[in-house]
């Protein structure tokens, strides 16, 4: 088959075969990695700006407006276009899978990828054209501060972030109403039965019954394992969305005030508590929901992987319970470095309560490679490489979170280049990303219907290249932060050059592992099946592997 | 082992950080290429579940166990409101400049000196920065006023072990205008503020 008829058809891949749930799952993870492109060259723009003035790009991106618009955005872009999408696509798919049930609704599924990407095309166009950059914490006032910022770039931004929240909204409403429907195999569940295993409690109670040398609660749990993992997470999911929307929603009226002329008092709102309240929020997704769906992906990925029961699995669901308790109690980490926070919540909240993480984390780790080390020998496949990848990134990123999370660590550490390259971009690249490629790998066949990938060699250049930059990314870059330098602050003249040099390297790397893995893509499925995935499905069934059920 | 400044203290992370992320990797490989193997590894050590989970108990607890009997501020800072300082600087920031600020500060050698610094508008941040870039210290600057109408505190205690001299930088961002517009050079950067002196060459008196 010539390059141009496999360009334009793909393997053998078959648009039309597709169900309206394998459709729009695909059209969130198209939207997903279009988005992650954009946040890699967002990323390789600052890189590139950190080494200096001979790097070989446009003189404007110097300019401090233009920076900062670029990280401003560069987080949203990442964390709500392409994250949010990739897994709120996957688990809109798994969750029907898991449970043999149709999702509740597809019309509602379709939103919830629409609203997140006009969400965040327009944060996108507020920092491109108006140069809106508060950055993604929106530290009070800077978001109001109408002296540096445009009011009509403020409303746009603040508007597509709250359309991202009312997407993710809608699709925490219908995980909850595909779980909880009573029909298929939960026909004669009852609510209670739904709840108590969702929370992970009948995983406790077993455990406490075999302590106390009693019979299990339950034998066979109303959900599976990682249902439960994204039944608790999408707990965190909520509370986050109710934060970010309602923090927005008083940005959003301080401009509206300004822009009318009658300017409202900024100093009304105390900095330090609106920045609790924020990072409370804030924190939910790094500390709560991305651990948490992490977990469980790796469970389902290890026990498809090996076609094994997982290892001690009710301790695994009574560990997702407690980390309900910690996600909800560790937000003061971020807030070490400020003085007028209580000494105590520093200690509780952000020492002692952020160290149980390295259980929760190190728990699941464990209980993945007990799993899939029970199974072996086992053939190394792109979806178990991708999964060991992950288990390298969160086994290096959550040790860099507890150290940092310590008084005598972090006044040498807040807001270097540390936090954000050794932790944060190591959790998200290697740690996160690779889990998801390991589920992309997983779901292919299913959301397909087993079309052929177009090259093995191209999925495993994909890997290496994306493993090693990601690594090395995070590595280099970090080093620079233990070296002084900042997170957010614009280097100018090439002050961490070599550093930045190697940093800018492996983040080349990712952007071309990037591009590798899109074309191995777009070579799969054929530019007409990528047209096609956006047609309407001739068939609307909203399940897979099920007949559907009138009931 | 008590860290005498912050270097040591980074280039003691950097060294034990280094150390535990070439084990991890090595250790998942070693897994991954026997995960594929027919032959049954050999267990290098065999550690028990409640071992592990007991391992990883004692490393978060004692991280910060070990911190606060290695790191000096730690303590200082907690109690900080019952120590008395050497000497102190109370200064605001607004509007992206420093203000009331002393053009230059000397401190002698093991001296204890308390920054306090308020801010009329954003949040910014107060950092003490080597010449060679690395970060002695630093703290973020809060905005907001008590019931009276006075700024708040954001207050730190740092003792000065070893000589030099150091650059005041906001290490909070605070907007695009920190920056100027043409060159983007930081508008907050106070190059040579303070100078430690009457150290030995090894660090204190």
């Amino acid at each position: 088959m010539s390059f141009m008829n496999t360009l334009m058809n793909g393997t053998d891949f078959d648009h039309k075969s597709l169900n309206a749930l394998q459709k729009v799952t695909l059209r969130a993870v198209v939207m997903s990695f279009l988005f992650f492109g954009l946040v890699a060259i967002e990323g390789m723009i600052m890189r590139m700006v950190e080494v200096g003035p001979k790097a070989p790009i446009p003189h404007m991106f110097f300019h401090p407006a233009h920076f900062f618009s670029i990280m401003t955005v560069h987080p949203i872009v990442g964390i709500f276009g392409s994250t949010y999408q990739l897994v709120f696509g996957a688990f809109m798919f798994l969750v029907p899978f898991l449970t043999k049930k149709p999702l509740y609704s597809v019309k509602i599924a379709n939103a919830v990828w629409l609203l997140i990407t006009i969400g965040t095309a327009m944060s996108w166009i507020a920092a491109f054209v108006w140069q809106y950059a508060p950055l993604y914490t929106l530290y009070w006032p800077l978001p109001a501060d109408t002296n540096q910022f445009s009011v009509v770039g403020g409303i746009v931004f603040i508007v597509g972030v709250a359309l991202i929240m009312v997407g993710t909204l809608l699709f925490i409403y219908n995980i909850y109403a595909t779980i909880f429907a009573r029909v298929g195999i939960h026909k004669n569940k009852t609510t209670k039965e739904l709840l108590i295993s969702g929370f992970g409690i009948d995983g406790m109670l077993n455990l406490i019954n075999k302590l106390r040398g009693k019979p299990p609660y339950s034998k066979d749990p109303a959900l599976a394992l990682p249902v439960v993992a994204i039944f608790r997470g999408t707990v965190d999911t909520f509370l986050d969305a109710i934060v970010i929307l309602s923090a927005g929603i008083l940005v959003l009226v301080y401009l509206i005030f300004d822009a009318s002329g009658h300017p409202l008092n900024v100093a009304s709102v105390d900095a330090l508590l609106y920045k609790n309240y924020f990072w409370w929020g804030l924190d939910l997704v790094a500390d709560g929901l991305v651990l948490i769906y992490v977990a469980g992906s790796w469970y389902l990925l290890a026990t498809l992987i090996t076609g094994q029961k997982l290892f001690m699995e009710n301790v695994a669901r009574a560990a997702l319970m407690l980390e309900l308790l910690v996600s909800w109690m560790v937000w003061s980490h971020h807030l070490l470095a400020d003085q007028g926070q209580p000494e105590m919540m520093k200690l509780i909240s952000g020492e002692m309560v952020t160290a149980f993480e390295l259980l929760t984390q190190g728990l699941a780790l464990f209980i993945t490679l007990v799993t899939l080390w029970k199974a072996r020998p086992l053939k190394m496949t792109p979806p178990l490489a991708y999964l060991l990848g992950g288990l390298v990134g969160f086994g290096l990123a959550v040790p860099a979170a507890i150290i940092q999370a310590d008084m005598g660590m972090n006044r040498v550490l807040h807001n270097t280049q540390w936090i954000i390259f050794a932790h944060v971009h190591i959790a998200l690249i290697v740690g996160l990303y690779m889990t998801l490629y390991s589920a992309v790998y997983v779901m292919w066949p299913l959301v397909t219907n087993n079309t052929t990938m177009f090259s093995k060699k191209l999925t495993w250049t994909h890997f290496w290249l994306y493993l090693i930059g990601g690594i090395g990314m995070g590595a280099f870059a970090g080093m620079a932060g233990l070296d002084g330098m900042l997170r957010r602050h614009l280097y100018v003249h090439g002050e961490f050059n070599t550093l930045m040099i190697l940093a800018a390297i492996c983040g080349t790397m990712v952007l071309i592992a990037w591009a590798i893995f899109l074309f191995n893509i777009v070579m799969s499925v054929g530019v007409k099946g990528l047209i096609g995935i956006f047609l309407p499905a001739e068939d609307k069934t909203a399940s897979y592997g099920i007949e559907e059920d009138d009931n | 082992m008590t860290f005498a400044s912050s270097k040591e203290l980074l280039s003691f992370h950097w060294m034990a950080y280094s150390i535990y992320a070439i084990f991890i990797i090595s250790l998942i490989a070693w897994f991954a290429y026997n995960l594929t193997r027919k032959e049954k590894a050999k267990s290098i050590v065999r550690i028990p579940f409640y071992g592990y989970m007991a391992f990883l108990v004692a490393m978060g607890v004692g991280h910060h166990i070990f911190t606060y009997n290695s790191i000096p501020w730690v303590s200082q800072d907690i109690m900080r409101h019952h120590i008395k300082p050497d000497a102190s600087y109370e200064f605001e920031v607004g509007n992206h400049k420093w203000i009331n600020m002393p053009k230059h500060v000397t401190v002698q050698c093991g001296q204890t000196i308390k920054f306090d610094v308020h801010s009329r508008d954003l949040v910014y941040g107060f950092g003490l920065f080597r010449q060679d870039g690395s970060m002695v210290m630093q703290m973020q600057v809060n905005p907001g006023t008590d019931v009276n109408g006075i700024l708040d505190s954001n207050d730190i205690l740092w003792t000065f072990n070893h000589n030099g001299t150091f650059d005041v930088m906001s290490t909070e961002y605070s907007g695009p205008e920190a920056y100027d517009e043409k060159t983007g050079d930081s508008k907050m950067i106070v190059e040579k503020w303070l100078t430690v002196q009457g150290c030995k060459e090894g660090g204190k008196k």
